[in-house]
């Protein structure tokens, strides 16, 4: 706590310095669009409160844009029309686009190097810093929000069940047992998920150690195509489409729809961010717990690691010099270990740098916290492979849709699953073209 | 249909259709003409990258089943929405002319759903029918219906069937009362004296001399399902589940907006312009008849 | 009545009021969401009676919007919408009406053409062109501004058909007699024809009004800015996720107050909407 309690003086002594020398010049205002609604979106605020609150020279406006696809659909289009934010939330599978759009975006190196502000791209876990950083090893957006794919169940209704509550299923065939006993307890939903593409197409793909498509899940160039349409992915899916049939599954929507049906106690199980943490703890009206994703135990190699999700900050172009050094100092305050524990803390999600990950572990919150730390585990559970270290597909927002759509089309049973990842697979690769011929 | 007297002046007139004429071409022909213009390019997201492609976006556009699919849905959409809505407000309009004196309570009654916004009709429908906290749902359940229009296509369809049904009864409601009471009462008295009964001088009398009025809310309600429902679709189902309710309005704005494909989604747009103006001409001929008898 | 026939008039009856009753339904659900705490909505089935939370939760989303969505304050949206329902109505009545004296009481070179050039507009909403319109709104530097919401939705053609409709039927033997009297046509629209067509401005600002004030993918698509939010885009953006993650309480209470003044409006100007919808139709 003595390092925290000596860069809290510190920022009260540059707050007061700040006063006293700039007071008399007008504000500069930063931008900041995001998509963190809910009890992320307040701590997102306090965030920019605080920092506003250190200085004088710069004011952050963080405005709620809606949800990630929205967020970057407002974005593009006032960078199209001169008055993009000057930062922007972007969720992972926008990565791609925007690094294509090399005119459109200033790099968090460069800016960071311009205003001479710290910055240490190897502080970064390696998980994380390599979904955003290019083939030539430049960190091209700021990682902020990063999450991954966690398991989650509602202890009371284990019990209820007659299941033990401190053994969370850890692979399908555990799952699908106790998912029967669970129905017969009453209970009305039994399993559900967040995000079903990053669940059971990317993560699941991770997990076992299968590309989602080739040249390196994309990241080796644009002429990929996926290749979800494997006999495992197919397999799986059918067993999602079977619970559904029998209500063991109940879908909930494409984005995080299923963490509030989780949080509510109305289902069971649920796979969603480890983000969905902070709304659970605030929500929920029982005893729950944290797990890993659970795997096929036949599979070899699995289960390998997770990929993550979540966000970065993307700085935006065609901004002036003194925004961008408020821009950077920003940057520079998010990256503060004691400024993301308390992000981690808070939210759930990870810690995206090792000095943030060994303050908290000091501080004793995960000893407090049991589970707090099963993303972070998650995500380094082996080194990973070239299946496993991410994914880059361009448009890849329109092709998640894709996959959706054709997974709705799955679980309903309007569609065979191997018909229905067919289609996936020939649908994703036209747009994967589009994107190469428009990029080329 | 002219008029015999007229002014004279050189500038005047010109200086009088100009702020209107101005305002159409700036924000109806010019971004019409560049629709049709994107519409042969391939850009990336950013705009950064233009390449001209042809008729590229259009062969894809036919060649794709999803397009050809959105045709279909937004045909059943239509019919149901126009056919639900026409029918109900007719049973109500006649039940209301029927109650002369009462006819005006109802009609205050009836008429406030016009000024709710499509995109709000869809927010109260949504809440209504939400899967888990859903005061119908729960009655649904309730009855054994398992209600979840997350992943039901059909209850889907339903949902937004319904929404804007009811954000369009009371237009309909309207027209068939005024077109009701612009029936002669000897008319219809001269049959019931020939014996004819109610539902006899409503198949044979009302309803032929009604059919104008018919035809145009059914036009009027198709370019409703067609464009004005996007509000409705944004707020429940956004398309889904999977392409069930995806109208072509909605992919239009899906494609163009959320997948940032110009090109794709201004060819979807000068092909919505093209039934525009042929929808357009139909009611035109047919408000021109009716002006002229 | 044609003939008396009490059951078949008792029958009218109850077809009505279950149709009354039927239209009403979501929006008594939504008024009683409104007054009720998160928790009572939860709670599922939510109760069907009003609750206490009127106050509270009627003056939080018009004083400080949302907790967990859009922050900005209704009362600001609200604003924004009656500029954005008048700035329409009266702008598309004011070069509509000016616009179809020229067509209607001048012979000039072009006429016809410009009278295909703006009936062309008449059912093509802005939903088709969206994105043309969207970049040449950006273009002319006008996002997040009052005249992005405005301007390129007053490019239609009803109210200019309604009011050519209606000039023609007005006598030519008026026309006569102020050019008689020396009356120039200025002289003529203002004493003249104004005034006789107050009836059919009136129906059309009602019209016109609910237009504006319901507009969702335009100022969708042009308000980055939350202060330029209007309470219809509020309250989509009061919807964060899923049913149980929403404070429903919040989001019924502010669509209760955005449905408000178009309602007030219709109920209020009822005899002029009516009159509005059937002729500007006809």
């Amino acid at each position: 706590m003595n390092r925290l309690y000596s860069s809290l003086m510190r920022v009260a002594l540059v707050a007061a310095v700040a006063a006293g020398s700039v007071s008399a010049q007008a504000q500069v205002e930063i931008q900041w669009w995001h998509s963190m609604g809910g009890a992320l979106g307040e701590k997102l605020n306090s965030l920019a409160t605080q920092f506003n609150e250190s200085q004088k020279e710069y004011k952050i406006v963080p405005t709620y844009k809606g949800q990630y696809p929205e967020s970057l659909t407002a974005a593009i289009a006032a960078f199209r029309a001169g008055n993009a934010p000057h930062l922007l939330q972007v969720f992972e599978v926008g990565t791609a686009t925007m690094m294509a759009a090399k005119g459109a975006v200033v790099p968090v190196a460069t800016v960071m190097k311009n205003a001479k502000e710290p910055f240490d791209p190897k502080a970064y876990l390696p998980a994380v810093s390599g979904y955003y950083t290019d083939m030539q090893g430049n960190m091209l957006s700021f990682p902020f929000n990063s999450s991954t794919v966690m398991f989650y169940i509602n202890k009371d209704a284990f019990k209820k069940a007659g299941l033990d509550p401190n053994k969370a299923p850890r692979t399908w065939k555990e799952l699908l047992a106790a998912a029967e006993k669970l129905k017969a307890s009453g209970q009305e939903c039994v399993y559900t998920t967040s995000w079903p593409s990053w669940m059971h197409i990317e993560n699941f793909s991770a997990w076992h150690n299968v590309p989602i498509g080739t040249k390196q899940n994309g990241m080796g160039g644009l002429d990929t195509v996926f290749t979800i349409n494997s006999p495992l992915h197919v397999r799986h899916i059918t067993m999602l489409a079977d619970m559904s049939k029998k209500g063991l599954f109940t879908y909930a929507g494409r984005t995080n729809q299923g963490d509030a049906k989780f949080s509510s106690g109305e289902c069971a199980m649920f796979s969603g961010s480890a983000g969905a943490q902070a709304g659970i703890k605030k929500a929920a009206k029982f005893d729950w717990s944290i797990n890993f994703i659970p795997y096929h135990d036949d599979v070899p190699g699995a289960p390998q690691n997770s990929i993550i999700g979540g966000a970065s900050l993307w700085v935006m172009g065609g901004k002036g010099a003194a925004e961008y050094k408020g821009v950077a100092k920003f940057l520079a305050f998010l990256s503060q270990p004691e400024v993301q524990m308390d992000w981690h803390t808070s939210t759930g999600y990870v810690p995206i740098t090792q000095a943030a990950y060994d303050l908290t572990r000091k501080s004793g919150f995960y000893d407090k916290n049991p589970g707090a730390d099963m993303p972070v585990k998650q995500l380094t559970n082996k080194p990973p492979t070239a299946n496993s270290k991410g994914l880059r597909f361009g448009n890849f927002v329109q092709g998640r849709t894709v996959i959706e759509e054709e997974l709705e089309n799955a679980f309903s049973g309007k569609k065979e699953p191997k018909a229905a990842l067919d289609d996936a697979v020939r649908r994703g690769n036209e747009i994967l073209r589009q994107f190469e011929a428009a990029n080329k | 249909m002219e008029k015999r007297v007229v002014f004279r002046s050189a500038w005047l007139p010109y200086a009088l259709v100009a702020p209107q004429i101005a305002i159409t071409v700036i924000f109806f022909f010019w971004p019409a003409a560049q629709a049709v213009w994107y519409s042969f390019q391939l850009q990336d997201a950013f705009g950064l990258k233009t390449q001209f492609v042809g008729l590229q976006n259009f062969f894809h556009l036919f060649n794709d089943p999803l397009y050809l699919d959105s045709f279909r849905i937004t045909a059943i959409f239509s019919i149901l929405v126009a056919g639900g809505g026409i029918a109900i407000a007719l049973l109500l309009a006649v039940m209301a002319d029927r109650v002369v004196h009462a006819a005006v309570g109802y009609k205050t009654l009836l008429i406030w759903p016009y000024a709710v916004a499509p995109a709000i009709a869809g927010v109260l429908y949504s809440f209504l029918f939400a899967p888990s906290i859903g005061i119908v749902t729960y009655v649904l359940k309730g009855l054994g219906i398992d209600w979840n229009w997350i992943i039901n296509g059909r209850q889907a369809m339903l949902l937004v069937v319904m929404a804007a049904v009811w954000n369009q009864i009371s237009y309909n409601f309207l027209f068939f009362l005024a077109g009701l009471q612009s029936i002669p009462k000897s008319l219809l008295e001269a049959a019931a004296i020939d014996g004819a009964g109610p539902g006899r001088r409503f198949w044979t009398i009302v309803f032929p001399l009604l059919s104008p009025t018919t035809f145009f809310l059914l036009v009027v309600n198709i370019v409703f399902a067609f464009f004005g429902t996007f509000g409705i679709i944004d707020a429940t189902t956004q398309g889904g589940p999977g392409t069930s309710t995806l109208i072509l309005v909605y992919k239009v704005y899906h494609d163009g907006v959320k997948a940032a494909d110009l090109g794709g989604s201004s060819a979807q747009s000068v092909i919505l312009m093209f039934i525009v103006i042929v929808l357009t001409v139909m009611q035109f001929r047919f408000v021109e008849r009716k002006v002229n008898y | 009545m044609v003939e008396n026939r009490p059951l078949l008039t008792f029958a009218s009856h109850v077809v009505l009021v279950l149709g009354v009753l039927a239209v009403a339904f979501p929006v008594y659900v939504t008024f009683v969401a409104s007054t009720l705490t998160l928790d009572e909505i939860m709670s599922v089935p939510m109760p069907l009676l009003p609750g206490d939370q009127f106050l509270a939760n009627y003056s939080q989303v018009l004083t400080a919007g949302s907790n967990v969505g859009s922050k900005a304050p209704v009362s600001t949206m609200l604003f924004n919408s009656t500029v954005m329902a008048l700035g329409i109505a009266i702008g598309k009545i004011a070069i509509s009406i000016i616009a179809s004296f020229a067509i209607v009481y001048f012979r000039f070179p072009l006429r016809m053409s410009f009278f295909w050039m703006i009936f062309i507009t008449l059912m093509l909403p802005v939903e088709v062109r969206i994105i043309p319109t969207f970049k040449v709104v950006s273009d002319l530097g006008m996002l997040n501004s009052y005249l992005g919401l405005t301007l390129p939705l007053i490019a239609s053609a009803t109210a200019t058909f309604l009011f050519r409709q209606f000039f023609l039927t007005v006598p030519d033997e008026l026309t006569e007699a102020a050019r008689v009297d020396g009356a120039g046509p200025m002289r003529f629209f203002w004493d003249v024809l104004l005034p006789l067509s107050k009836t059919s401005i009136a129906a059309l600002f009602v019209i016109q009004f609910i237009y504006g004030w319901n507009q969702y993918l335009w100022p969708l698509l042009i308000t980055g800015d939350e202060s330029m939010y209007t309470a219809v885009i509020g309250i989509k953006r009061m919807i964060v996720g899923s049913d149980a993650a929403n404070e429903w309480n919040l989001i019924m209470a502010t669509a209760m107050l955005t449905m408000l003044p178009p309602a007030v409006v219709v109920l209020l100007m009822q005899k002029w909407f009516v009159k509005g919808l059937v002729d500007t139709e006809k």
